[in-house]
């Protein structure tokens, strides 16, 4: 049977075509060579560093627990008649971060979950030129309050490079700089 | 030249490339799949090596990770660059084989199943590279383990920050033995599933690469980490923030984003990306011809094109109808191509079976059954007048083969080459054809996978129906090409009708063809 098909020549396996494979391959480890390294990739320019304000805080309930009367007992079905009644939703969190005065963050955060009774986590990247800067933090995690619950301030110096926790645990004084 | 759309066209002149330089049996392009199986093997087999050495603990991992790259540089080093620079292979060849498959128009149809089953799959095989990159436990590590938590904290049903697991005193030793359960047994078990699932709808899926291929591709890699040996960044610190990193781009792509949108916008742009590629089979659809039918009383159940079917879309079962056969077939219409191989590989669709008229096989295709099949066969030849009748049988999915219409060249399309019997040809011949000039797909690049390779191995006897040996080979000719290689076809087509008419003039024996009682029934 005829064949003029020059695709159903064997595979190419003299020198020249070896050579011709050779650059092909070259071509190809050359592009897995370059993009696996490159073009680099810069996350942070020379000069800054970054402030992570960075914490987990279970917030003020929004009421207290509260005694039930008489009445309020006999509307509930009998397996549900507790004396006390305790609302489980925590109040909304708003922190703001300044640096040297002005605003860098703002947050109000909502508790998750269903009764959004569950603490609140923050994790905020800000990044900042190095050297000197003012930090000052205010919170608010209480509904019933108007202003700071916790209020925070502080002068660091950076580096370049360096990474600031700020973090906040309400048992160790509130705010804290690592 | 067939008009054919830039992407098609630019596939198919880097396709024309790699067979000039490779031939057809080890064009990359045509083992995209086996050759990521390769890489993967090259990175099983050196992620092996390497864990004899990794630490899996904080203080350990980077050491253990500088032992292997410098101390036992020799192999620990060239194992550990191969394992990267093959798992950064086979994205290229993944990527390749996605472009393939839509440049060609071979996503969309009975397809859709591999298509959108392949999609995360290529998300499997990222995020396992992900976790690769954690166990380094460098600046890089680091980056990756922040900007992940982010956006895993992003997902709604994260509950807590993971981030800040990143922050100084807050990791243990226990992160690293979940990263390493991950990247060594859970991700890999899950990405040889997903494959299982992407070729499921498939018959005889390759997964070893041609050995000059692989041998091509292992000493490429390991030229590529004798040159350029793979390094790490400097050690994870806790306490800093790395300003310049080398991102591996083929699977850390996704990172960069999160420095212009938030966590939650990033996951809407890659979930709506993977959505959006999986949809792409319906956008817009392709339509199927109609699946392959059983005519029972035609068939023996012999079982040659369930053996066939290279969509896997024929089940042998026992037979139903109380014939004297043992088994019978089942077309899965939801399966079926109906690219016509099944027609070709009956034994019953034999167009010397003159006592059925009309001609019914064992399994036919409603479109163009094995009846019409013969009908246009005949009606071809007899359109002929020249001196010289030359009948071209050619595919629907390649050169247009209306193209080589002429006096002495009359045309029979068909669904893939594959679907004609063997004894048509013979038919062909004995009607008053003087040459059978048959076009198809490039060769290794049938579209319907293995049509070529059926017709071949009938015509060689090495697969039922055979051609029978009497029939005058020198009266056949094949030649394959794409819708680019018409030119090629064309003089092809020339070259054969100079030679048939040489063969004419020089041959005046009668035909060394059989008798109708030959070649009739196949015993059914």
């Amino acid at each position: 049977m005829p064949e003029s098909n020059p695709q159903i020549a064997p595979s190419r396996s003299n020198v020249g075509y070896l050579l011709l494979q050779a650059v092909n391959y070259a071509v190809f480890m050359a592009i897995v060579w370059y993009f696996s390294f490159s073009p680099p990739y810069r996350q942070l320019a020379e000069n800054s560093a970054v402030v992570t304000l960075a914490f987990g805080h279970a917030s003020k309930r929004v009421s207290e627990c509260s005694v039930l009367t008489q009445e309020e007992l006999d509307k509930l079905a009998p397996n549900m008649r507790k004396p006390m009644d305790c609302p489980r939703q925590r109040s909304p969190v708003t922190i703001e971060l300044r640096l040297n005065g002005e605003l860098a963050a703002r947050e109000v955060l909502r508790p998750p979950g269903l009764y959004q009774d569950q603490s609140i986590d923050v994790y905020r990247n800000i990044k900042v030129p190095k050297g000197q800067h003012h930090l000052s933090v205010w919170m608010n995690d209480d509904s019933n309050v108007d202003g700071p619950t916790f209020e925070f301030e502080k002068t660091v110096k950076l580096l370049p490079a360096q990474r600031l926790v700020l973090s906040f645990d309400p048992d160790k004084n509130g705010f804290s700089v690592n | 030249m067939t008009k054919i759309n830039p992407i098609k066209l630019g596939y198919r002149l880097l396709e024309g490339w790699f067979n000039f330089s490779f031939g057809p049996s080890w064009n990359p392009l045509y083992n995209l799949g086996t050759l990521t199986f390769f890489f993967f093997w090259v990175v099983l087999v050196s992620g092996l090596y390497l864990f004899i050495f990794f630490d899996t603990s904080i203080a350990g991992a980077y050491k253990s990770v500088e032992y292997i790259s410098h101390e036992q540089w020799y192999m620990a080093g060239v194992m550990r660059s191969m394992h990267r620079y093959a798992s950064d292979a086979a994205v290229i060849t993944i990527i390749l084989h996605m472009f393939r498959e839509f440049s060609l128009d071979r996503y969309r149809g009975f397809r859709w199943f591999s298509w959108i089953t392949g999609v995360p799959t290529l998300w499997f095989v990222i995020t396992l590279g992900i976790t690769g990159y954690w166990l380094v436990w460098d600046e890089l590590a680091l980056y990756l383990a922040v900007r992940s938590s982010e956006l895993a904290d992003a997902l709604p049903f994260v509950s807590g920050s993971m981030a800040r697991n990143f922050l100084e005193g807050q990791l243990t030793d226990r992160f690293f033995t979940l990263m390493g359960f991950l990247h060594l047994l859970g991700q890999p078990i899950l990405l040889v599933f997903a494959v299982w699932i992407h070729v499921k709808r498939l018959s005889y899926v390759e997964i070893n690469a041609p050995r000059g291929l692989a041998i091509g591709s292992f000493i490429a890699l390991l030229a590529l980490s004798l040159i350029a040996p793979v390094e790490s960044h400097g050690p994870a610190n806790l306490s800093q923030v790395p300003r310049v990193l080398h991102l591996d781009w083929f699977y850390l792509n996704v990172y960069p984003l999160l420095d212009y949108y938030t966590a939650r916008q990033t996951w809407m742009i890659t979930l709506g990306t993977t959505f959006l590629l999986m949809l792409l089979p319906w956008l817009p659809p392709k339509k199927t011809g109609k699946p392959a039918v059983v005519h029972l009383d035609h068939c023996n159940g012999c079982g040659q094109c369930a053996d066939d079917c290279p969509f896997d879309a024929i089940d042998v079962r026992a037979r139903t109808d109380g014939a004297r056969w043992a088994h019978e077939v089942v077309v899965q219409p939801n399966q079926c191509a109906a690219c016509g191989i099944c027609l070709g590989s009956c034994p019953s669709s034999n167009p010397f079976r003159q006592k059925h008229e009309p001609l019914v096989t064992g399994i036919d295709m409603p479109q163009l059954s094995a009846n019409q099949l013969r009908d246009e066969t005949d009606r071809a030849i007899s359109s002929l007048k020249a001196d010289t009748k030359i009948l071209v049988f050619g595919c629907d999915n390649t050169f247009d083969v209306s193209a080589l219409e002429s006096d002495n060249s009359a045309v029979v399309k068909v669904y893939c080459i594959g679907m004609l019997p063997s004894t048509l040809m013979e038919y062909a011949l004995k009607k008053g054809a003087d040459g059978i000039f048959i076009t198809g797909c490039r060769t290794g690049d049938c579209y319907f996978r293995y049509g070529n390779v059926w017709l071949d191995k009938r015509f060689e006897g090495s697969r039922k129906p055979r051609l029978r040996a009497r029939a005058d080979r020198r009266r056949i000719m094949v030649s394959r090409g794409a819708e680019i290689d018409g030119a090629r076809i064309r003089k092809s087509l020339a070259d054969f009708h100079s030679a048939i008419a040489g063969l004419n003039a020089s041959d005046h024996e009668p035909s060394r063809l059989g008798t109708d009682r030959d070649t009739q029934d196949a015993g059914i």
